[in-house]
């Protein structure tokens, strides 16, 4: 009944979305078999893509020619650009979309590969020939032939799902759990673990009473995620704030004799900066409200998440709780919140590839790595999909390095650092923040897509073309034109800058503190009427490149610094054990990680230096 | 951040033992080792000597005259690293090595790591399997004994300080990135004052930190004391007084220190360097005059000077004179009036005490007064125990550099630069620190975030 699949992806999430794209990009052909066809794409949390460091991820999907920008954008009903008042590398895209859009959008783009086929099944295990995938068995008995085998199993393997003290298998609210994988990679030596995540009630939006809330409107103008023309959301639908109080809190902590969190039946760590409202009023008790946002999940439905209500407290409680919320007074739950339990592996079981080293072609990407985050997973995914083709062609890894790529960023701290909690991206994790910006992406990114000679990337190149010519364009405009002090000196009063005393070239202004090409623009028409003719999104970048050149350059040349060490490479089959001068923990470390250069060995911890002079020394022979 | 494999830097180090020998050696190797050699020679051009030859040179910057060295150019790769090498033999005195060492860095050179040139040597492929054993057990000894001394270190109240230097650039660090990653978290940020409160703590602690250097060299080292004065004021009977040995050979007549004789003495835990030099005077004697040079250059060095006259014979404010024109202003400089017994009661010269002692080196008179005093001039009136010294080049390197992109970040707070941009300078700041406070890791500042700050939708 199956042919043999170049790759076939276990799960339809985020990471298997992703990497079944990314797997078709290259021509593979690919069977994305999941649990419910209904649910391809769905958001098991909040409905947003994006925010700090996530959006980043967004963008850099998009630049290596992922769908996930593309479906946020299609389905946004509200768009944002956090830390617009910090520096470029601070800014961050965030949509909130319509869930089931978003979810449908996700299975039509799919749908629309001819090279992608689908199968409503339970992966039960793998088959495995010596240290090979060949396949992967079915509970309705089938064994379906693969080349290669990506997991993306997300919080469904062994998933338990805890409200108050009831507790019952599953993988999302409503929708069975998977069995058997994890056991069966135990029997094959990998290390498995739990993790926990938590996620809010739903409610009857109906019941609300907005007029009590603060209202948190989209940006206007809104921007999008895709470098292809994708189109900018209109009609933005609002979120709102609200605060619980004392009284919230004092209904919530009746129901602590309950909670499967205190009372020790969830042992699996979660994730602290998404903690439930219960663990917030435990650890601060002393603040007496805690903000909320107020989500709507869709245009065509009346449903609304309550951000920052996370809890698996029992529902009762969950329900009287809410109803001392200013504008919740008449609430009506849909759907209680819950917690989840899951299997994981230890990612220093992988290759920065995703590819397991125990079995070959075999990949993990998403939560099955004890990372959390749709965009973590989704960026998983697809750096797993390209990989498992490039591996069946015999051709190079495609690896990121820290200093292009916050998904570089990410598996590179999976493996060397592990993770003891739910891994999430956060811009403090990468070294070289001002080169991982969101408006240059494309500019690091797209290149590769070329490279790898992927399909359909025709548009994303002339793109991507036309971009770097308008920045040359303004590059030259700015470094040529000489500004006048009577041109500029008002406005440099007036912003508390120094006024010029001679003609200066228009970058050396730039440069300044405060100053900006808005305030330029006004100063100069000649400026204004040249960047006019150029499109804004382009200019902005051309902009900050310019403006941030001094940053941005010492940041490159610590990464070329660092990039040195990158370049001695470690031998795959080097017997730590038997290098005379290591310690015994690094030993262990590196027995375990076996690192691939010397840059990777110093990031592992428990590595010292002394530790990696004495791998130099070894490797110098 | 691992940026000390870093091979594309030029190290240097002393490359014999500490301690005082006949002669010490100072190596740099990097592609910038002999420009930065030669910046310091200006009486050679070394970039066009032949390679594995030796030259004569005077070590000098902006006119201060170091010492006279041989120096030997070795071209890459026909060098024990394989790289450009310089060796400069300069005279067996630490103080010369230190101020080498110290001035190749000012030039660009960075301080060696613990087995570093070996390292090089194997990268380039410089050296057989045989002794590749020997070059890790080298490595391992060191950085055992660098970690001893770590320990030794952090005991007391260096831990303490290092201590509370980490928690504030944590603090700080974390303060700055709560604002990044969690600016739509409702919790409060801290304002610039509370920040720039916090990074001017920051400063006090390493600029402390840093200038404890000097310090720390002195009492790790011992502190250069010369005594110099007139031929025949009893500079060598106050050696052998504050020896309590017969170290020197003293006659009454003048000019009988010929050459230096050094020697150490411990005043509450510090070592004071004695150095007994010839009497200054201008002399037809050609070995005396040879003496009489030579203490000169002693004095140059010197950290702390006894300046001995002999009180039946001189004033007090005309041996400060007489001190004046040497134009040494960089010493401390302490009077003893010798020979105080031997003054009449009504002819007896002021002696303040703060500048000048009055002692009987003969008697032994005046002794303990003389040795409080020295004490007190060097280290302050603090007892040492309380103090934390830096005392590895190392770490005062880093502690510099530290200072530098703190103050760059402070710089930046007043231009109300973003975060984003102050947190380059932190980053820098803390790796430099690594070596002193531990590495700070962005696991670290999270967990500062997470502990103090209600994060989470």
């Amino acid at each position: 009944m199956f042919e043999t699949y170049d790759v076939v992806v276990v799960g339809g999430g985020h990471a298997g979305c992703e990497a079944a794209v990314a797997a078709s990009n290259l021509g593979a052909r690919v069977l994305l078999i999941t649990l419910n066809m209904q649910t391809i794409g769905q958001m098991s949390c909040n409905p947003a893509m994006g925010g700090v460091a996530k959006g980043q991820i967004v963008r850099e999907i998009d630049a290596l020619h992922g769908r996930s920008a593309i479906v946020t954008d299609h389905t946004a009903i509200q768009f944002r650009m956090l830390n617009r008042s910090k520096g470029p590398a601070m800014w961050s895209p965030r949509a909130q979309n319509d869930r089931m859009q978003f979810a449908l959008f996700w299975r039509k783009s799919l749908e629309e590969i001819p090279l992608i086929d689908f199968w409503q099944d339970m992966v039960v295990g793998i088959v495995v020939k010596g240290d090979r995938v060949t396949g992967v068995r079915t509970r309705l008995g089938y064994e379906i032939p693969a080349r290669a085998v990506i997991l993306t199993t997300g919080t469904f393997m062994n998933g338990i799902i805890h409200i108050g003290e009831k507790q019952f298998g599953g993988g999302r609210m409503g929708e069975s759990a998977s069995k058997g994988i994890t056991e069966q990679l135990i029997d094959l030596g990998f290390e498995a673990g739990r993790m926990k995540t938590g996620t809010p009630p739903r409610v009857d939006g109906r019941t609300l009473d907005y007029s009590q809330m603060e209202i948190q409107p989209g940006d206007e103008p809104p921007s999008k995620f895709s470098y292809l023309d994708t189109p900018v959301v209109q009609d933005q639908l609002p979120c709102h704030i609200t605060y619980t109080n004392p009284e919230v809190h004092a209904i919530l902590r009746k129901g602590f004799d309950r909670s499967p969190m205190f009372c020790g039946r969830i042992k699996g760590p979660g994730p602290r900066y998404c903690p439930s409202i219960e663990d917030k009023i435990e650890r601060f008790a002393e603040r007496d409200r805690h903000q909320l946002f107020i989500e709507p999940e869709g245009r065509n439905t009346v449903e609304v998440y309550v951000n920052g209500f996370s809890t698996s407290l029992p529902e009762d409680i969950q329900y009287e709780a809410l109803k001392k919320i200013p504008g919740f007074e008449r609430v009506k739950m849909f759907r209680p919140g819950y917690a989840i339990e899951y299997d994981y592996f230890p990612p220093y079981q992988l290759y920065h590839t995703l590819e397991t080293r125990t079995i070959h072609h075999l990949y993990f990407a998403g939560q099955i790595n004890g990372t959390t985050g749709y965009e973590e997973a989704a960026c998983q995914g697809l750096v797993a999909g390209i990989n498992a083709v490039l591996k069946l062609r015999d051709e190079e890894p495609f690896v990121l390095r820290r200093d292009e790529a916050y998904i570089g960023v990410l598996i590179d701290d999976l493996i060397n650092k592990g993770t003891k909690e739910p891994y999430r991206m956060f811009t403090s994790r990468a070294e070289f923040r001002m080169l991982l910006r969101q408006d240059n992406a494309d500019l690091r990114l797209t290149p590769y897509v070329e490279k790898l000679g992927m399909r359909n990337i025709e548009r994303r190149i002339a793109l991507l073309r036309e971009k770097q010519k308008t920045i040359e364009q303004v590059e030259r405009f700015v470094s040529e034109y000489s500004v006048a002090p009577e041109q500029v000196n008002r406005m440099l009063v007036e912003i508390g800058s120094t006024p010029l005393s001679q003609k200066i070239k228009l970058v050396t202004l730039l440069r300044r503190p405060k100053v900006d090409f808005r305030l330029l623009r006004q100063c100069i028409p000649q400026l204004d009427a040249f960047l006019s003719q150029l499109k804004e999104e382009y200019v902005q970048a051309a902009e900050i490149k310019m403006k941030y050149a001094g940053y941005i350059e010492r940041e490159k040349l610590m990464a070329e610094k660092l990039q040195r060490l990158e370049n001695v490479r470690i031998p795959p089959h080097i017997d730590y054990s038997r290098i005379h001068g290591l310690s015994a923990e690094a030993i262990e470390k590196l027995s375990a990680i076996r690192p691939q250069s010397i840059g990777q060995a110093s990031r592992i911890s428990g590595v010292s230096p002394s530790d990696v002079s004495v791998l130099l020394v070894y490797l110098g022979r | 951040m691992v940026y000390r494999y870093d091979t594309a830097d030029t190290i240097v180090a002393p490359a014999t033992p500490p301690g005082t020998g006949a002669i010490a050696v100072v190596r740099l190797s990097g592609s910038e080792a002999i420009a930065i050699a030669n910046a310091l020679l200006p009486k050679v051009d070394l970039a066009k000597v032949k390679s594995r030859t030796v030259q004569y040179g005077v070590l000098s910057r902006d006119g201060e005259e170091l010492d006279e060295v041989l120096v030997t150019v070795f071209r890459a790769p026909h060098s024990y690293t394989g790289e450009d090498v310089v060796e400069i033999s300069t005279h067996g005195s630490m103080y010369v090595v230190r101020k080498l060492v110290q001035w190749c860095i000012d030039a660009g050179a960075r301080m060696a790591e613990p087995g570093e040139f070996t390292m090089r040597a194997f990268f380039n492929r410089k050296m057989d399997l045989s002794q590749a054993e020997a070059v890790i057990d080298i490595i391992q000894a060191d950085s055992a004994a660098a970690h001893r001394q770590a320990m030794l270190q952090l005991r007391g109240a260096y831990s303490e300080q290092l201590r509370l230097l980490r928690q504030k650039i944590i603090e700080f660090a974390a303060l700055l990135e709560l604002e990044l990653d969690f600016g739509e978290e409702d919790v409060e940020f801290a304002d610039r004052t509370q920040l720039q409160g916090t990074l001017q703590e920051i400063l006090r602690l390493t600029g402390e930190l840093r200038d404890s250097y000097r310090l720390g060299v002195v009492v790790k080292e011992g502190v250069p004391t010369v005594i110099a004065g007139r031929p025949n004021v009893g500079k060598s009977t106050l050696l052998n007084a504050l020896l309590r040995e017969q170290r020197a050979i003293v006659s009454d007549i003048p000019g009988t220190t010929r050459d230096v004789i050094e020697a150490s003495l411990l005043i509450k835990g510090v070592r004071f360097r004695l150095i007994d030099t010839a009497g200054l005077r201008q002399t037809t004697d050609t070995v005396e005059a040879i003496g009489v040079q030579r203490a000169k250059e002693y004095l140059q060095k010197s950290q702390l000077v006894l300046y001995v006259l002999d009180a039946t014979e001189q004033s007090f404010e005309a041996a400060k004179a007489e001190w004046e024109k040497l134009e040494l202003p960089h010493a401390y400089v302490l009077f003893v009036a010798n020979k105080w017994d031997m003054v009449g009661d009504g002819e007896r010269p002021v002696c303040n005490h703060q500048e000048c002692i009055a002692i009987s080196a003969l008697h032994g008179h005046g002794l303990d007064a003389l040795k409080d005093r020295m004490y007190e001039m060097v280290i302050g009136d603090t007892s040492l125990q309380e103090k934390t010294l830096v005392t590895n080049a190392r770490h005062y390197q880093a502690l510099v550099q530290a200072h530098e992109a703190l103050e760059r970040a402070l710089q930046g707070l007043e231009e109300s630069l973003p975060a984003d941009l102050i947190a380059m300078d932190i980053r820098q700041a803390s790796h430099h620190l690594g070596a002193i406070i531990g590495e700070v890791d962005p696991e670290d500042l999270l967990d500062y975030i997470f502990a103090n700050f209600c994060i989470g939708k």
